[in-house]
């Protein structure tokens, strides 16, 4: 039968040469490449949970009187998109369940996609020939933030209204164009009734279309250009070593997402996220305090709450401090981390393509430079979350604004200046142009003669970029 | 098989119909056969009602077994086969690259020799571009002046959340209340802080104090840093707080910001008091309400 079905197939688009490179394609085993498929996982899962939820959504700014089981609420007004989200979560039969788990899988999404991203990142795997996939995969980080942020609005809650409130001063504030763009984004002055409709049009419409079409291209390009390795005994620039894609490897892959789908829906299930019908429909004239965004908006949160005052007045015309942390700030972040194969290009001069990873040690100025950001940006993040720290402490939360913000300048050098030394001296310290030499017979010695080093290895570009690096 | 070779792993791992291997041949089976139970069980639990945490729990004892069977399947069960293939080089051969751009340069040479159609159709595609941004016009309203004012006006009643209107009587010293102009209660825009303070207590700018009859003083409610409502009033300090980034507003010398990210005073709205002690406005907000714009003077 499946026989029959696999000739009727190749009699149409002859594809059994493809199929049987495809089916005997290499896939190295290492559990850091797993971040990415997670992520991926967390992608389906998003889009068939997020279909359902569709189903019972109600994208309406509309007043209306709830009048449903949950007891304290009843009478009150609120939109008519709370309203179906209360609804969804007490009256629709496991719509609960999907919510939670929909919430969870978005923040471990993103988390998966960061966490991929600095893998990526500490072992060079960015480096020529596959600068295309680094740009593509920080715009699914950011597109994949964005989703968060659009769905995260739709509940029309009151921490969810505070967030689109505190958006819509951010896009105000840009210059020239800033009160046209917030205006007919917004369809007038916030708050107005339709721009919930105008949300769920860019969560369930346009973002999962471009996230959908890069992680396309992204797996495109994996499969075209082969996975990285690690280096190790017989691993050579011009192979790669792993488990058949079949059946080894695609099973491993399944048994996976199996496995991530089913975290995901036990912390759906038992562990409470985002219950909005505590925190009340949204009511411009009232906000909460502690008000906390999902983890990964949290530094943008953070850089709000730590930046001094900073208003310029320029020709008569206002540019707002907001401006400047939350536009120019974020855009700046992100312009870093897309650009970073060019940026790391130009400091190395290295030209020649990888695919043999280095170890976190083996570059240790881009190890500092990546401990240093990512403390950066963990301690906006902490600072997001500024007066839930003051509660818990007990003390005045300008206390803690002003410890973050000196943390914020001192921290992330000294974090990045002592993960540089660490890595040196794991390299064993010898002078810079010793290290060239040192790592080839560490190397030697390593695959037992095994395999000669070629010229190009990981060890003569990391030590080129060491050389150049200052 | 051209670049790809077998490469048996060396380890001891079992290989199927080793005692072993029946060993994980029956922990990979009672893997599925949990999950069978649990899907069963979660059917159960659907028609009988629903429960959120059954559901999670059961769909995740359900998926996880029957992902940990099929992980160990492969693992345990699947012979080890470590295989290697060699990556094709990354820049094309010379030849192939030569051609390829040969390719595109004629083809495009077509184009170009007919300099005058080429830069027509430029223009056509340039014209159908801008025509069709034009739509994005249709989706909101242009800003005009309607940030610049609220819906207070010379003369309007200040009424509370439920529409009475409030006179100086009502306020103690110490108190606050969120108060719009009649006929616009829970206007975002026009939400203001009314607050009374001892009248000595008051340091505004010169000509504001006559806006704060009886202490009585009003703010507008909304954040001058990204417009929160500034909801937290500590009478003790006689601070204003917003309970979004922490910006902390000194009342008594006009809502000037004392800590935190906003810049500028919260807009202090001119208040008077007739001889029925009822508030009313005596105008509109002197400057926009809210968070800073690049036309604000
Ligand atoms: S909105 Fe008030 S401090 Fe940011």
């Amino acid at each position: 039968m499946i026989r029959r079905l696999v000739l009727w197939l190749d009699d149409r688009l002859g594809a059994a040469s493809f199929a049987r490179r495809a089916l005997r394609k290499a896939f190295p085993d290492h559990w850091a490449f797993m971040l990415g498929e997670i992520a991926l996982y967390c992608f389906v899962l998003l889009v068939l949970t997020g279909t359902f939820l569709t189903l019972f959504y109600t994208a309406s700014g509309q007043d209306v009187t709830y009048s449903g089981p949950y007891a304290p609420l009843a009478g009150v007004r609120m939109s008519a998109a709370y309203a179906s989200v209360l609804r969804l979560s007490f009256e629709v039969r496991a719509g609960l369940v999907m919510r939670q788990i929909h919430h969870w899988a978005a923040l471990v999404f993103v988390a998966a996609i960061v966490v991929h991203l600095l893998r990526i990142f500490f072992t060079g795997a960015f480096r020529r020939p596959r600068e295309i996939n680094w740009f593509v995969g920080t715009g699914l980080l950011i597109l994949g933030m964005l989703e968060g942020f659009t769905g995260y609005s739709l509940p029309d809650d009151l921490l969810s209204g505070t967030g689109i409130r505190i958006a819509y001063s951010v896009v105000l504030s840009i210059p020239l164009v800033g009160t046209w763009l917030a205006f007919l984004f917004f369809g007038g002055e916030f708050p107005t009734p339709i721009v919930i409709g105008r949300l769920l049009v860019l969560h369930i419409m346009l973002l999962p279309g471009l996230l959908f079409a890069a992680v396309g291209v992204h797996l495109a390009i994996v499969w075209h250009q082969k996975h990285t390795l690690f280096p190790g005994p017989g691993r050579t620039e011009r192979m790669v070593v792993g488990s058949p894609l079949w059946p080894h490897y695609a099973m491993k892959s399944v048994g996976l997402a199996l496995v991530v789908v089913a975290i995901l829906a036990l912390l759906g299930g038992l562990f409470q996220v985002n219950p909005v019908w505590l925190y009340g429909p949204y009511n411009p004239t009232t906000a909460s305090a502690p008000a906390q965004p999902d983890w990964y908006i949290g530094w943008l949160e953070g850089i709000l709450r730590l930046a001094p005052r900073g208003d310029i007045q320029l020709f008569g015309h206002l540019i707002p401090g907001i401006f400047i942390v939350g536009v120019l700030f974020p855009g700046a972040f992100f312009a870093g981390i897309l650009l970073w194969p060019l940026i790391e290009h130009r400091i190395t001069g290295d030209d020649a393509p990888h695919h043999l990873l280095n170890r976190v040690r083996d570059v240790p100025w881009r190890s500092g430079v990546g401990v240093g950001v990512l403390a950066f940006a963990v301690i906006l993040t902490v600072a997001g979350s500024n007066d839930v720290l003051a509660r818990f402490f007990g003390v005045p939360v300008e206390w803690i604004t002003v410890g973050l913000r000196v943390a914020l300048l001192v921290v992330p050098p000294v974090a990045g200046y002592l993960t540089y030394g660490i890595c040196r001296d794991l390299n064993g310290g010898a002078p810079e142009s010793a290290r060239v030499g040192r790592w080839v017979r560490l190397r030697r010695s390593a695959t037992g003669g095994f395999e000669e080093v070629e010229p190009d290895g990981p060890d003569r570009g990391a030590g080129t970029a060491e050389r150049r690096g200052h | 098989m051209d670049g790809v070779r077998r490469q048996p792993r060396a380890t001891g791992n079992a290989s199927p119909g080793r005692p072993a291997a029946n060993g994980h041949g029956r922990l990979v089976g009672t893997a599925f056969i949990l999950s069978i139970l649990a899907s069963l069980a979660l059917t159960a639990v659907y028609a009988v009602g629903g429960q959120p945490q059954l559901e999670g729990a059961l769909l995740a004892v359900s998926l996880g077994t029957l992902g940990a069977g099929i992980i160990l399947w492969a693992r345990d069960l699947l012979i080890p086969e470590e295989i290697s293939e060699e990556r094709e080089p990354e820049p094309s051969p010379p030849g192939m690259r030569a051609a390829a751009e040969t390719a595109l340069q004629m083809g495009g040479r077509q184009l170009t020799r007919r300099t005058a159609l080429s830069r027509l159709l430029i223009g056509a595609l340039g014209a159908l571009g801008l025509a069709a941004l034009f739509p994005i016009r249709s989706l909101g309203p242009g800003p005009g002046r309607s940030l610049f004012h609220t819906q207070w006006s010379a003369g309007a009643r200040v009424v509370d959340n439920e529409g009475h209107p409030v006179s100086v009587r009502d306020l103690e010293v110490g108190s606050v209340v969120t108060v719009f102009p009649e006929g616009f209660v829970g206007s975002p825009v026009s939400q203001v802080l009314l607050i009374r303070v001892e009248p000595g207590s008051l340091q505004l700018r010169p000509g504001r104090l006559a806006w704060a009859p009886d202490g009585v003083v009003a703010f507008s409610k909304i954040c001058t840093h990204a417009g929160c409502p500034v909801g937290l009033y500590d009478a003790s300090t006689h601070q204003l707080l917003c309970p979004c980034h922490q910006s902390t507003f000194d009342v008594l010398s006009g809502a000037t910001p004392v800590f935190g990210p906003a810049s500028r005073p919260l807009p202090q709205l001119p208040l008077e008091a007739r001889a029925d002690g009822v508030l009313r406005a005596r105008a509109d907000f002197q400057e926009p309400v809210g968070p800073g714009f690049w036309d604000r003077p």
